[in-house]
């Protein structure tokens, strides 16, 4: 599928690979603020969020729907949308897993941030099908300041 | 009773671009039942293969989770807000 790129902001992706350089060996994840527009989409803003999975931090990842909720709130008062989720994974490489397919809805962009041995490498980004069969990449273009939204 | 269901932005796609939708139901299996009776589309993202609904997916009467109430079986007022949220999870495919 065409689709226009994921803007992000470069001082946006510096604050997400810093998250995922600090809950190192765990998985980091946050909520992705900005607006989505007929052709473009952009983060504008985050609010990162703590991982509720106590039992398995290094290999999984959960926001509780009260935190899915204030992350929602927290998009309101900003006169911006909720529009995806970050993650880590830690050691391993940025692409979604099988258990990331099952818990995830379309339209949200979904980044994943590859971080080996405490350093972070490869980002991506990811758009899961309306059949829920699979995901489709989505480019990320790193942007120097936060652009208007058409 | 009529019951007004707040349909999340992902999901509008496929409930006719509808922020919410109302529907008649005594409790919520009955609502989410309406809802995707009238929105077939609606009720893969919702509802596994066996007819529960999906893990992650989390029902709100008015501001309290259904879980700390009767669950699915939540009975329903005139004018109560069905809220569907997602709890967001995910992680590498290895073994813990």
């Amino acid at each position: 599928m065409n689709r226009a790129p994921l803007k992000v902001h470069g001082e946006i992706m510096r604050r997400i690979h810093a998250h995922g350089v600090e809950t190192y060996p765990h998985e980091c994840c946050g909520a992705l603020l900005g607006r989505d527009g007929d052709e473009s989409r952009e983060v504008l803003d985050l609010l990162p969020l703590a991982n509720r999975r106590d039992d398995s931090p290094r290999n999984r990842f959960e926001v509780t729907p009260d935190d899915v909720r204030l992350a929602e709130k927290t998009a309101r008062e900003k006169r911006i949308e909720l529009i995806g989720w970050y993650h880590s994974h830690p050691d391993s490489p940025a692409r979604p897993s099988e258990f990331d397919r099952e818990h995830a809805w379309p339209w949200y962009s979904y980044i994943i941030v590859s971080v080996q041995k405490g350093e972070p490498r490869d980002t991506t980004s990811w758009r899961l099908h309306d059949d829920r069969a699979a995901y489709d990449p989505e480019e990320i273009e790193t942007v120097a300041h936060p652009a208007s939204i058409k | 009773m009529a019951v007004k269901v707040i349909i999340p932005t992902p999901l509008r796609a496929y409930a006719g671009k509808k922020e919410s939708v109302e529907v008649q139901a005594a409790t919520v299996a009955e609502a989410l039942s309406a809802l995707t009776n009238q929105y077939g589309e609606l009720k893969k993202h919702l509802f596994a293969d066996d007819g529960r609904l999906r893990s992650f997916v989390n029902v709100y009467v008015n501001d309290e989770d259904i879980r700390y109430l009767q669950k699915d079986q939540t009975n329903l007022r005139e004018g109560d807000t069905v809220s569907i949220v997602p709890s967001i999870a995910g992680g590498t495919g290895e073994a813990a």
